[in-house]
């Protein structure tokens, strides 16, 4: 009976020279599910991406992949993997079917139906004899995840895919990568330094910080654990204090440059709102947050060192 | 293996750059044959001065064998040169290209991919001398016309034009297992960095310092001058020698062999270890 964790690392940990990119990280992919891999920029995610991938070698640790490990198993590991490691390079004087047939034969061959199958996917058929150097971004992108499609692996590895996408591109590989999980059954390891992409797209996340693994698990429970508050900017100020005060379902108010922080459920979000209006009171602003977002903002902002 | 092989080759032979080569060669043969056309021969007299009033000297020895065996004095600087252009990017191409997390993350092992690659080096310096061959020798006998070939060295020698179809065969043959070895260094230089540029000098400066050092005349240098792969790039002009030395092409062949074994070992254990970064 197959694993339900396919991708698992060991005290994985990478050093150059002196400076640790990775260390110790413990990381546990349940199988069918696409898993968030949150970072900010320079925290380690690159570089773990590539030891998955067998692109650099580990200084300590390992991974195991399909319950095998890569050091020992690299070809029936890799067989069973697609990947796209930061910005999808082609052969840029190469047409895309060229390029994929280049990749195919690395995986031992494929038929022609195979890749036009990926091509159509993500809908690069028609540019199929195209040279890739006529591709937009957005395309090349596409493309990437073509490749990494090809010999129907079990887990796609995907490292920042939307980077560098306008907004409907992003939209685009959002709904392919929800696709590929739903349709196709397919393990998605996703890296992005944005918690909302996260949020809208992954069902299990793990965030890296300077290196580190700071906290993996599901999602939703991830995202409600901890304390919920809402900022409020509202007129008059001490009117709304006390009106906030008053409720039961508020467990304390701060006051923090001319902004209430209101400790209380996301859920009740909507009641504080309507009071405040009802009462007369004139809300300004009201943004309901999470301690882990407001926690990865710290750290994206760097703001915050957690060690 | 066959089949990352052909697309290795396609890649290769279907980038601007491998052509480069080619082009140059169509380019400066001509001019270089032209050139000796016009002067006429002139060139031969100068070289037979001394020796023309001990022998007489008979036929058309400013001939199409004559010409290229001049223009096969490319193969000391000129073609290492072009063929460092491919052989250096090779791999340093790759990475420069970002490439190769397209190719190392997939279940063909990078022996299996260095070698295809190495492989395809070979076969362009093969192909890049087999050309030299057919411009240099289809122009050369066309301008030319064919006859006996006058070798110049310590001595001189010539060999009968009706030798000279095989022993030119054999010649550009050795051309290209020492040529094989100036692309095996470039290989090698390609393995170390990520751009394309340091391969080629780097190859150039082995080539020509190694040159410079042999040329000093001085004892000492004369005496290490074997053990610089540059004293065998001549090992074509073996095959225009009388009788054909063939014992010492066999150990000339066997040097360049083990250099060529030795620069892909070591060229293997740098890119098996090595961290794709780029």
């Amino acid at each position: 009976m197959p694993s339900d964790i396919v991708l698992r690392t060991y005290a994985l940990g990478k050093r150059y020279k002196e400076r640790w990119a990775v260390r110790t990280l413990n990381l546990e992919v349940p199988r069918g599910e696409v898993f968030g891999f949150l970072g900010p920029n320079g925290a380690g995610k690159s570089t773990t991406i590539r030891m998955l991938l067998s692109l650099v070698t580990p200084s300590e640790g390992r991974v195991e992949l399909f319950g095998l490990e890569l050091h020992k198993h690299r070809h029936d590991v890799l067989s069973r993997v697609g990947g796209l490691v930061e910005r999808a390079d082609f052969y840029p004087y190469l047409s895309a079917r060229r390029n994929l047939e280049i990749v195919a034969s690395l995986i031992g061959g494929l038929q022609h139906h195979a890749i036009d199958e990926v091509l159509e996917l993500v809908g690069l058929l028609q540019r199929a004899e195209d040279r890739v150097k006529t591709y937009s971004h957005g395309m090349k992108q596409r493309l990437g995840i073509a490749q990494a499609l090809l010999g129907n692996p079990e887990l796609i590895i995907l490292d920042e895919p939307t980077t560098g996408l306008d907004p409907q591109g992003i939209k685009e590989v959002r709904e392919l990568v929800g696709r590929l999980s739903s349709e196709r059954a397919l393990t998605v390891f996703l890296s992005s330094h944005l918690l909302s992409e996260i949020e809208q797209t992954a069902t299990s996340m793990a965030i890296i910080n300077m290196g580190e693994l700071v906290v993996q698990g599901k999602v939703t429970e991830l995202l409600s654990t901890g304390e919920s508050f809402v900022k409020i900017d509202a007129r008059p100020f001490e009117e709304t204090r006390t009106l906030i005060g008053q409720q039961r379902f508020v467990k304390s108010v701060k006051h923090i440059n001319g902004i209430l922080e209101v400790s209380m459920p996301l859920d009740q979000v909507g009641t504080l709102n309507r009071l405040l209006v009802h009462a007369g009171i004139e809300v300004h602003s009201l943004i309901p947050r999470r301690s882990l977002e407001d926690y990865f903002l710290s750290i994206t902002e760097g703001t915050t060192d957690i060690r | 293996m066959l089949l990352i092989l052909k697309h290795e080759l396609l890649k290769t032979y279907l980038k601007w750059r491998t052509y480069i080569g080619f082009i140059a060669i169509l380019v400066l043969v001509p001019v270089a044959e032209v050139a000796l056309k016009l002067e006429g021969g002139s060139m031969i007299q100068r070289m037979t001065r001394g020796i023309d009033e001990d022998f007489l000297l008979v036929g058309n020895l400013f001939n199409g064998y004559f010409v290229t065996q001049f223009i096969m004095n490319a193969l000391w600087v000129h073609i290492p040169f072009l063929i460092s252009l491919v052989a250096g990017d090779q791999l340093a191409g790759e990475a420069t290209g970002g490439t190769f997390r397209l190719l190392l993350i997939r279940p063909a092992s990078r022996g299996r991919i260095l070698l295809t690659k190495y492989i395809t080096t070979l076969f362009y310096a093969f192909t890049l001398v087999v050309f030299l061959a057919l411009v240099s020798l289809g122009l050369g006998l066309t301008l030319f016309g064919s006859g006996p070939l006058l070798v110049m060295g310590k001595t001189f020698t010539i060999v009968a034009a009706n030798e000279l179809a095989w022993r030119m065969a054999l010649a550009f043959g050795l051309a290209t297992f020492s040529m094989w070895c100036v692309a095996s260094l470039a290989f090698l230089f390609s393995s170390l960095v990520e751009n394309a540029i340091g391969p080629i000098i780097g190859t150039m400066a082995v080539i020509i310092t190694m040159l410079i050092i042999s040329n000093i005349p001085v004892e000492v240098f004369r005496s290490i001058r074997p053990y610089f792969f540059t004293h065998y790039l001549t090992i074509w002009q073996k095959a225009l020698d009388d009788p054909i030395p063939w014992k010492t092409i066999g150990n000339h062949l066997a040097i360049i062999g083990a250099h060529c074994i030795g620069f892909y070992i070591i060229t293997w254990y740098i890119f098996v270890r090595k961290d794709i970064l780029s």
